[in-house]
């Protein structure tokens, strides 16, 4: 029998304010087990905590209920106090009076009685606990970083700062990601190339980063400290380590029309390429839905000029395995597809455009080479009307575009606004907005400078059609502060489009087990306090496939990812979770049910001799876990039919215990 | 009314012992009764010939009796497998509990076996001697003088009245013709009872599950129950508890049974073929095995070796519980 002390916390009045504490204490005090039972106001204090080690001595406890907050709050603390007071740390239980009882209840005696049946079953609970000892695992110092934009380039260089190598896998034949197609960063309006680029060099330079481009992840097995990863290197039809970049190839292919991805389709760019002057590596890759060497057989041009011999049409996709410590997904965004805003008249008129768009139009780098001209008539527009919001913000009952607000619309759209009527003040530039949120430093100065000295006109409210009507583009908006309808003829109409995490996360965190909310954004383990952690030990996080964010914001989480990551590769073992699952060879059927819904592959079969009640031999095949792989997350113990699978610290017998204790 | 005689049977049987392919023969003997029919181990040519019976009262699936006996035979094992039971073998092999390779199954036709119960409401109770004459049964009584003579259509168990194959899905050898896959009318017992207002189900339930007597039967004669220590017989469980406390407690035991079995059940009806009580067990694993068939696709358990059943496999293809709760509009 186990001797049990019960702490009831106050919480202040967060507790006691709804929770008649000294009626829990009074009450617990005679359950099956308790030989102690007291109230304290602050039980995670150093008082509160010398409190249950003294009680630990006095009364010889064997086990420990806190009724207090939420474990993820202090469950840690009480285990170490247990510690420190010679209990194992798992005969610690916490009954969650807070969050699950004072903080919903608003009357006293509900709020008492509830307190009361959650220490109860907590009690149940450590009278059926057992002391658990946590395994140990290396840990592999090398890290893998999935994407190579802003976020992914410096998360990689702060971790190779710190001397561990790192791997950047990008989908793209390029690093940069989108920072790379922009022309200048608000709100100090330096050239994004100039900024990023020498980063990008930095990345190609550093002897600890290997760069995978056009490559992507397709399995991720293991678990933290040694994930073993499967990149898939797909077949640029160009020897890497060969091709020179000069770009000969590229001027002579003859299949040149083909819509050129890194200006959005607004240019082309022949069948070889290589994304932009500065890409990383820069090296050269073969379409291969474009080019006709590879569709029939005839052409081989590029092979011809090619003076190093890097071109090999018989390439193939090629799988690498690799094992890493830790991951960082830094998978980026994408604006939303524009085909549910016909409103907008996308798909009709060429002069409306999308805001990536307008800074490929406005880059020296760009189809246009920086000249802001129309894309269907190549004329300089005189009218521009900027919307703001376009599938942000959006009513989820419309069933079209995002709830969320994408956070950088309203910055990038006063720089446009703003750099338009500088480089070309006899332009007429609107804004429609729904607000305008600036909330960063010198944000709001920015965007005032674009209203009161730039004389960009801000219109409240949302434009409700663009029709094409001949070369012009008729805008019927409403002003919500005059209260009137606007009629304006654009040449040009910009849309602020939503942003959304790229598609490539969705699978990818199903290979990580990482969870995500509804927007496929990744969610992090603590909004607040773990905020660059995937709920996915070992799996970190890094821009905004963890929600819209800007430049600034980005790499400052991307750093922090990366300090993340170094304070784990710099441990040289780690210390496990012992709440894993654990077979009872006497009663396993080897029937493999359990393998079959384990989602981290933690089950494998032995075939094991028995002794039989008869006294004869029989040889059975037994499940066993890894307890290194295992997540605890129970899977396996409700699929077992005999019950011979359990979960240690959560044993079905436990649950039940609790179960009853709740329905007496 | 079976095709295939005891004659066949015992012949193919003695071949096989004879020329060393196997050591034993799983087979049936009769009991205190011609209906009473018992499955038996027959290890030599005479004993065959001695007490090998096969009539229209041979409903016992053997897949189960390999579980323990191949672990206990040096050589093979010669088991009789009717359609139905080859889904229990084949469940039995994804499963892991026998090692195939000590096993002969030899496919054997099934016309239907037939349900005492029935042919003591048609010829009442006092049954003495139970013959075949072509598609006739002859039933003889303490109680009549003249053996009644009665169609053996009209005493077909329920399971084979809703025979669903035909087919063998497992076996070394086949006697006779492969068979199909039968659209049988099997799920028409669920829809009523789903048809019921939640009391009427609960009436009908209380009513059958309250003549349980928990003899186990049910389970020691299914197939799917294999564990090596049920729950039911474990101190440790819980739930180990012979007597039920209370009148809802009768009904936990087949309650937690359909559970533990759902995904797994071949739907052969040995439950409600051994049950002393006659209580249709069986209903309770087809409501599973109808609602697993409409909610995730048609899902035939044992129909295949290495088959995944729907409720406990896992792929990386699976939906998030955040995408089931998206998807609850649009699929309503």
């Amino acid at each position: 029998m186990q001797r049990v002390g019960v702490f009831v916390c106050w919480c202040g009045s967060n507790i006691a304010g709804t929770v008649d504490v000294e009626a829990v204490s009074e009450a617990l005090k005679n359950e099956p087990g308790v030989v102690f039972s007291t109230n304290y106001q602050y039980m995670c204090s150093q008082a509160g905590q010398d409190m249950i080690k003294e009680a630990v001595k006095e009364h010889n406890l064997t086990g420990i209920v806190v009724c207090s907050c939420s474990p993820r709050m202090h469950e840690a603390t009480f285990r170490k106090t247990a510690a420190a007071a010679g209990l194992n740390p798992y005969m610690v239980e916490i009954a969650n009076i807070r969050e699950q009882c004072s903080w919903v209840h608003k009357d006293i005696l509900t709020g008492t009685e509830k307190a009361i049946i959650l220490g109860k079953a907590a009690i149940a609970k450590v009278n059926l606990n057992a002391p658990l000892t946590p395994g140990e695992s290396p840990v592999t110092k090398r890290a893998l970083v999935i994407g190579g934009g802003i976020a992914g380039i410096q998360t990689a260089l702060d971790i190779a700062d710190a001397g561990f190598p790192v791997d950047i896998v990008e989908k793209k034949p390029t690093i940069g990601g989108k920072m790379a197609q922009l022309d200048k960063t608000f709100p100090t309006l330096d050239c994004a190339a100039c900024i990023l680029t020498p980063k990008m060099v930095d990345v190609a330079q550093n002897d600890k980063i290997r760069i995978f481009s056009y490559s992507e992840v397709t399995d991720v097995q293991g678990f933290v400290g040694n994930f073993e990863v499967t990149i898939k290197k797909n077949a640029r039809f160009v020897k890497e380590d060969i091709c020179t970049g000069c770009g000969a190839c590229v001027e002579k292919c003859p299949m040149k029309k083909n819509p050129n991805e890194f200006n959005l389709g607004m240019d082309n760019r022949p069948a070889i390429y290589i994304p932009f002057a500065q890409a990383v590596p820069k090296v050269a890759t073969i379409d291969p839905n474009a080019c006709t060497m590879l569709k029939k057989g005839k052409c081989g041009l590029c092979s011809k000029v090619c003076t190093a011999g890097a071109i090999d049409y018989t390439q193939k996709d090629e799988y690498l395995q690799e094992k890493y410590g830790a991951i960082v997904v830094a998978t980026g965004f994408n604006p939303i597809s524009m085909d549910k805003f016909d409103e907008f008249a996308y798909s009709q008129s060429k002069d409306v455009i999308t805001s990536l768009e307008f800074e490929r139009l406005t880059n020296a780098a760009g189809p246009s080479a920086g000249k802001l001209i129309r894309p269907s008539d190549g004329k300089h527009p005189h009218t521009i009307v900027f919307v703001q919001c376009v599938g942000s913000r959006c009513d989820a009952c419309a069933q079209k575009g995002k709830e969320y607000c994408s956070k950088i619309c309203c910055m990038y759209t006063a720089k446009h606004a703003m750099l338009t009527r500088d480089k070309y003040p006899d332009t007429e530039v609107y804004v429609f907005y729904i607000d305008v949120r600036t909330p960063g430093k010198n944000f709001d100065e920015f965007y005032r400078r674009a209203v009161e000295e730039y004389g960009v006109k801000y219109i409240k409210g949302m434009v409700g059609k663009v029709t094409p009507e001949g070369d012009k583009l008729k805008v019927q908006a409403s002003d919500l502060i005059a209260n009137k309808q606007l009629h304006i003829d654009a040449d040009l109409v910009v849309l602020a489009a939503a942003i959304e995490p790229d598609k490539s996360a969705r699978p990818l965190a199903t290979m990580l087990t990482a969870s995500m909310d509804t927007n496929d954004f990744f969610t992090e383990a603590h909004p607040k306090l773990k905020p660059v952690e995937s709920p996915t030990a070992g799996v970190f996080l890094s821009g905004a496939c963890q929600g819209p964010k800007d430049i600034p914001e980005t790499v400052s989480q991307a750093g922090a990812a990366a300090s993340k990551v170094i304070g784990l590769l710099c441990k040289d073992k780690l210390t496990g979770n012992p709440c894993v699952a654990n077979s009872n060879e006497l009663m396993c059927n080897g029937c493999s049910a359990c393998a079959n819904v384990c989602p981290y592959g933690a089950i494998s079969y032995e075939d094991k001799e028995f002794r039989m009640p008869d006294r004869t031999t029989k040889v059975r095949r037994v499940a066993s876990v890894n307890p290194a792989v295992c997540q605890g997350c129970g899977a396996c113990t409700v699929t077992c039919p005999s019950g011979a699978m359990d979960l240690k610290g959560f044993a079905n017998l436990q649950i039940m215990a609790e179960v009853d204790a709740i329905c007496k | 009314m079976q095709k295939i005689t005891r004659e066949q049977l015992i012949d193919k049987a003695s071949k096989l012992l004879s020329n060393g392919t196997v050591s034993c023969v799983l087979g049936w003997k009769l009991g205190d009764f011609d209906y009473d029919v018992t499955p038996a181990v027959f290890n030599t040519v005479e004993e065959l010939n001695e007490g090998f019976v096969f009539n229209d009262f041979c409903g016992a699936n053997f897949s189960k009796y390999l579980v323990a006996k191949t672990g206990k035979v040096d050589g093979k094992i010669l088991v009789f497998l009717k359609p139905c039971d080859t889904y229990s073998f084949n469940q039995l092999l994804t499963e892991h509990r026998f090692d195939r390779e000590k096993v002969y199954a030899v496919g054997i036709p099934c016309e239907g076996m037939a349900d005492i119960a029935k042919v003591k409401a048609i010829c009442g109770e006092g049954v003495l001697a139970i013959g075949t004459d072509g598609e006739k049964m002859t039933v003889a009584t303490l109680y009549s003088d003249e053996p009644a003579l009665i169609d053996a259509k009209d005493v077909l168990a329920e399971r084979c009245e809703n025979c669903k194959s035909k087919k063998h899905v497992a076996y070394d050898e086949l006697l006779g013709e492969e068979g199909d896959v039968i659209e049988s009318n099997r799920f028409d017992e669920v829809a009523k009872l789903e048809a019921m207002s939640a009391d009427e189900r609960f009436a009908f339930w209380q009513n059958e599950l309250s003549r349980c007597i928990r003899c186990n039967a049910c389970r020691d004669a299914c197939p799917a129950c294999t564990c090596e220590k049920c729950v039911f017989d474990n101190p440790t469980s819980g739930v180990e508890n012979k007597s039920p406390a209370n009148s809802f407690e009768e009904k936990l035991f087949h309650i937690i049974r359909a559970y533990h079995v759902a995904g797994r059940c071949t739907d052969c009806g040995e439950c409600s073929r051994v049950c002393p009580q006659n209580i249709p067990l069986h209903l309770l694993n087809r409501k599973f095995i109808k609602d697993m068939n409409e909610f995730y696709g048609e899902y035939q358990a044992g129909a295949e070796v290495g088959m995944r059943a729907p409720l406990v496999d896992y792929t990386t293809e699976d939906l998030e519980p955040g995408e089931v709760f998206d998807r609850r509009d649009t699929d309503a």
